[in-house]
């Protein structure tokens, strides 16, 4: 199983903060997550609707789109960080 | 010599002042402190601001912060750094981050300060989410847009790292 977790307006597009997913098999790559993931429901194409703009992290560090998702325990979803 | 780090998240308010102090306490090989602090402004691009929220990735805020004031003592030789995010709800005139840099010169701190700012701004973390004043309605919540002038000074940084 795979924790998904979602941050700020990511969080409020697919309506929860994480879930538990079994992604199939085909999925290599974070951004085949994201295509995936689009495709579970209106909430969720919303959420990924530009998916250039979404930043993604496994296992709590930063990660391209191409990067490859074997192995990640955690997968978490946001926009650009406005901190400081 | 010994480098003293401290990075921590908290909702409660901090004391730039007594951080700075800790910082030095006992040490005379100290000559440069520089302390930044952010504050939460009245308004967000002209709109009056009545609050920010501060969302952040347990987890991952303190390990990506810890990673970059990693990489500050290696360009810089720092004496000591604390960093202090706030996260949850701010109003205007609250304290939101502060950066200390120690160090035996000036330049040091200074710029190991500006680097560790431009760096939280943009790969930390954190999201602001404002609520507007006068505005009961739910469009008065409205999450800020990362500035692209923030990544070109992050961006700034990225070349002579890429040197080393």
């Amino acid at each position: 199983m795979l924790k998904l977790r979602y941050f700020a307006w990511v969080r409020e597009r697919i309506g929860k903060p994480e879930e538990e997913i079994e992604p199939p098999a085909g999925i290599a790559t974070v951004s085949d997550l994201m295509i995936w993931l689009s495709q579970r429901g209106e909430e969720y194409a919303h959420a990924f609707e530009n998916p250039t703009v979404i930043r993604a992290a496994i296992d709590r560090a930063h990660v391209r789109a191409d990067a490859a998702i074997l192995g990640a325990r955690e997968i978490a979803f946001f926009p650009p960080m406005t901190g400081g | 010599m010994q480098m003293a780090a401290t990075v921590r998240l908290q909702c409660e308010p901090f004391d730039a002042g007594s951080e700075a102090a800790k910082l030095r306490r006992g040490r005379g090989d100290i000559g440069a402190v520089v302390t930044f602090t952010g504050i939460c402004r009245q308004d967000e691009a002209g709109a009056p601001l009545a609050a920010m929220t501060l969302e952040h990735y347990p987890g991952m805020a303190e390990a990506e912060i810890v990673r970059h004031v990693e990489a500050a003592e290696r360009r810089w030789p720092l004496l000591g750094v604390a960093v202090v995010h706030r996260y949850g709800r701010l109003e205007p005139g609250e304290e939101i981050v502060l950066v200390v840099t120690a160090a035996a010169h000036r330049q040091d701190a200074f710029a190991a300060a500006e680097f560790l700012m431009d760096y939280l701004k943009t790969r930390a973390p954190f999201w602001k989410q404002v609520e507007l004043a006068g505005s009961g309605r739910p469009r008065g919540k409205i999450w800020v847009d990362a500035k692209q002038s923030d990544d070109a000074l992050a961006d700034r940084w990225t070349p002579r790292r890429a040197a080393e």
